[in-house]
């Protein structure tokens, strides 16, 4: 088990490595100098800059300054931003708890609601309510979440029943507890406009994957041994069919930061996606590198924890 | 070309259905300068944010018409775009009018349009934005960028796809290892972080037409990914069949082995692949628009008409007709989505 963690956690390295490099190339990318802009812009002190051309060695050859990068981000320095005047990592950190919050929260609500109705669906293929549910999935995996988003927040401005944007009211709290409270409310809306934008594909996956678990030959076996339906499906079906749910649960994972980039910027929820935009529309080269950077992290923090979850869900995986 | 029609309406109705509204909604956009009732950029200053025009076929005396009829409309209220129909006035909805002046295709000049009002109504199906510009004729101009970028952009990303995958599965070895590892980066970045990084590295304000073309640049390169993955596995299973076996011992050069016999084998499954990622392209451009990034004012597109009621709460409640182009996004990409599905029941039952 610890091997096998271990292997896949070296495994990601050079991906990392990867990562960092296409993510400076694309900044390198942007046309003009970067350096000499800096030095044009009068709102940055020439203290700043000088700070800025030693740890990112910026008159120094191209190469030479992808490490003075890559070392800097390892100790966690990654840059100045241009427009706050405050440190990229400061202003990350801000944000990142916002989206992880945002989506886990969706996450956790698209699985334990597309699960049963897959499984469901799975039971009752070929009837009235497998077909009306699969037709409600397509209509959803269709639905793109911006405009889920819109619909949402078009339907709570005109009944005001949950908040809409940023993640407080403008009351003082009394305790830790409202103000938790409080967080979860101004949550909802993001987080229910990118749960309807998940549902309908992992839906669609696990009805298939219940399927082809109940055309299995053991399957068969056990009901000619005579065990009840509800033991045939859960305790034999259920966990055959729940493994590859796991594999994909990294793939997800890249649909739904993606689609949280977009509702955080139509709902107002202060995230990762609002960030690199601010950063791209006053062209905050450090911001955007950054931004894309940790959101590439956060993909393969979710593929390793999906790696070790398989691990612990699936022996045959653990002793390859 | 029939035959397949007919196998595809006989087996699986919705997507044949499908394919019939995609191709309308081509058909459409490609004749937009005739259906269009105004021109994407006319503003009717008196009617800002105007909801969409009814059309009566019965008067106020109770009195039928065989030909439906609109009344004139003037605001009750500047402020709050309240608007009330004169029912003084009569103007009748007729097909074929002289309507505003337009070229067809931009050079051919016609004075025609399929319908429209009479004198001085005006008719605006689907309301008006808040410049007073008709929503339903900047849907039709505007499908003309969402649609098309889908098409051009699967094209780019299909060549790349097809080509690099293929190379990557026949030759093996350093190149397939190269390749598939810069695939698995490209792929590891969620794609809106990765567009908008892409799209940060261009100035923000460069002109429409260069705008367009960016967008199509960016998309396919994040596109090329999943099809060359894909293609490759394919490529990977075929390159052991006996026919190209029999290929080489006849002494074919190994580019006309990958371009007749192993690429063409693919193509059942990446048609599908091809009409389930279109959405994807129409999806992008419209994000990119929605956020301000893509097809700036006064160019429309699906995505930047959505763009007003983002943060804007008033206009958002007041006027919930200027969302009508994201039925537009939905509609297209469903219909996507039932064809692909529907592609490969019809090519590959065994997949299902």
């Amino acid at each position: 088990m610890k091997k096998y963690i271990l292997r896949r956690l070296l495994q990601f390295i050079p991906l990392i490595i990867g990562m960092t490099l296409i993510s400076f190339i694309i900044i390198q990318l942007a046309p003009g100098d970067y350096f000499s802009k800096l030095k044009m812009n009068p709102e940055i002190s020439p203290q700043t800059i000088e700070q800025m051309r030693r740890s990112f060695g910026l008159d120094k050859p191209v190469i030479v300054q992808y490490f003075y990068w890559l070392k800097n981000i390892l100790t966690f320095n990654l840059g100045t931003s241009f427009s706050y005047h405050i440190p990229v990592s400061f202003l990350i950190k801000q944000k990142l708890k916002n989206t992880i919050a945002l989506s886990i929260f969706s996450m956790f609500l698209t699985w334990i609601i597309a699960i049963p109705l897959g499984i469901f669906a799975a039971i009752k293929n070929g009837r009235w309510q497998e077909k009306l549910f699969s037709f409600i999935a397509y209509i959803g995996i269709s639905l793109p979440s911006f405009f889920i988003a819109m619909l949402l927040v078009f339907l709570f401005a005109k009944y005001p029943v949950l908040p809409i944007g940023g993640t407080r009211s403008i009351f003082v709290y009394r305790s830790t507890f409202e103000m938790f409270g409080d967080y979860l409310r101004h949550l909802l809306v993001p987080g229910i406009a990118l749960t309807l934008a998940g549902i309908g594909s992992l839906y669609r996956l696990m009805k298939n994957n219940f399927l082809s678990a109940l055309n299995s030959p053991y399957i068969i076996t056990a009901r000619s041994k005579g065990l009840p339906e509800y033991k045939v499906y859960y305790k034999h079906a259920l966990r055959n069919a729940i493994n590859p749910m796991i594999t994909i649960f990294g793939y997800e994972l890249s649909g739904i930061l993606s689609g949280a980039g977009l509702v955080e910027i139509v709902t107002g929820w202060p995230g990762m996606g609002q960030l690199i935009l601010e950063g791209v529309l006053s062209q905050d080269l450090y911001l955007v590198m950054a931004s894309l950077l940790i959101s590439g992290l956060l993909l393969i923090a979710g593929n390793l924890i999906a790696d070790i979850l398989i691990a612990f869900a699936d022996p045959r995986v653990r002793l390859r | 070309m029939r035959s397949f029609f007919y196998k595809l309406r006989r087996k699986n109705i919705v997507a044949f259905i499908s394919l019939v509204i995609i191709i309308l909604l081509y058909v459409f956009s490609f004749l937009t300068d005739f259906i269009a009732p105004y021109p994407f950029d006319k503003q009717f200053r008196d009617f800002s944010l105007s909801p969409p025009t009814r059309i009566h076929f019965i008067d106020e005396n109770r009195k039928f018409h065989i030909i439906p009829f609109v009344y004139g409309i003037q605001s009750t209220n500047l402020l709050t775009n309240k608007y009330e129909e004169d029912k003084s006035k009569i103007y009748q909805v007729k097909f074929f009018v002289n309507g505003e002046k337009r070229k067809i295709l931009g050079f051919i000049p016609f004075n025609y349009c399929l319908f429209g009002t009479e004198g001085d109504g005006k008719i605006f199906l689907f309301g008006t934005d808040i410049h007073g510009r008709d929503v339903f004729s900047r849907i039709l101009y505007g499908s003309r960028i969402s649609l098309s970028i889908g098409l051009i952009g699967v094209s780019i990303s299909f060549v790349l796809g097809l080509l690099l995958g293929g190379i990557s599965g026949y030759f093996g070895g350093k190149v397939d290892n190269f390749l598939m590892r810069l695939v698995e980066i490209i792929m590891m970045f969620p794609s809106f972080y990765l567009l908008l990084a892409l799209r940060g590295t261009f100035p923000t304000d460069i002109s429409t037409v260069k705008i367009y073309f960016l967008i199509v640049i960016i998309l396919s390169f994040i596109g090329w990914a999943s099809l060359a993955r894909i293609i490759r596995g394919m490529v990977l299973s075929i390159k052991e069949e006996e026919f190209i076996l029999s290929a080489r011992a006849l002494g074919l050069s190994t580019f006309r082995i990958i371009t007749k016999h192993i690429i063409p084998n693919t193509f059942s499954y990446t048609i599908t692949a091809i009409t389930l990622s279109i959405p994807g392209y129409i999806l992008g451009e419209s994000a990119l628009s929605l956020i301000g990034l893509g097809i700036q004012e006064p160019f429309p597109s699906w995505g930047n008409m959505l763009s007003v009621s983002i943060g804007n709460l008033k206009i958002l409640t007041s006027a919930p007709w200027m969302l009508i182009p994201g039925f537009f996004i939905f509609l297209t990409i469903i219909c996507f989505n039932f064809l692909g599905d529907g592609l490969r029941d019809l090519m590959d039952p065994g997949l299902k």
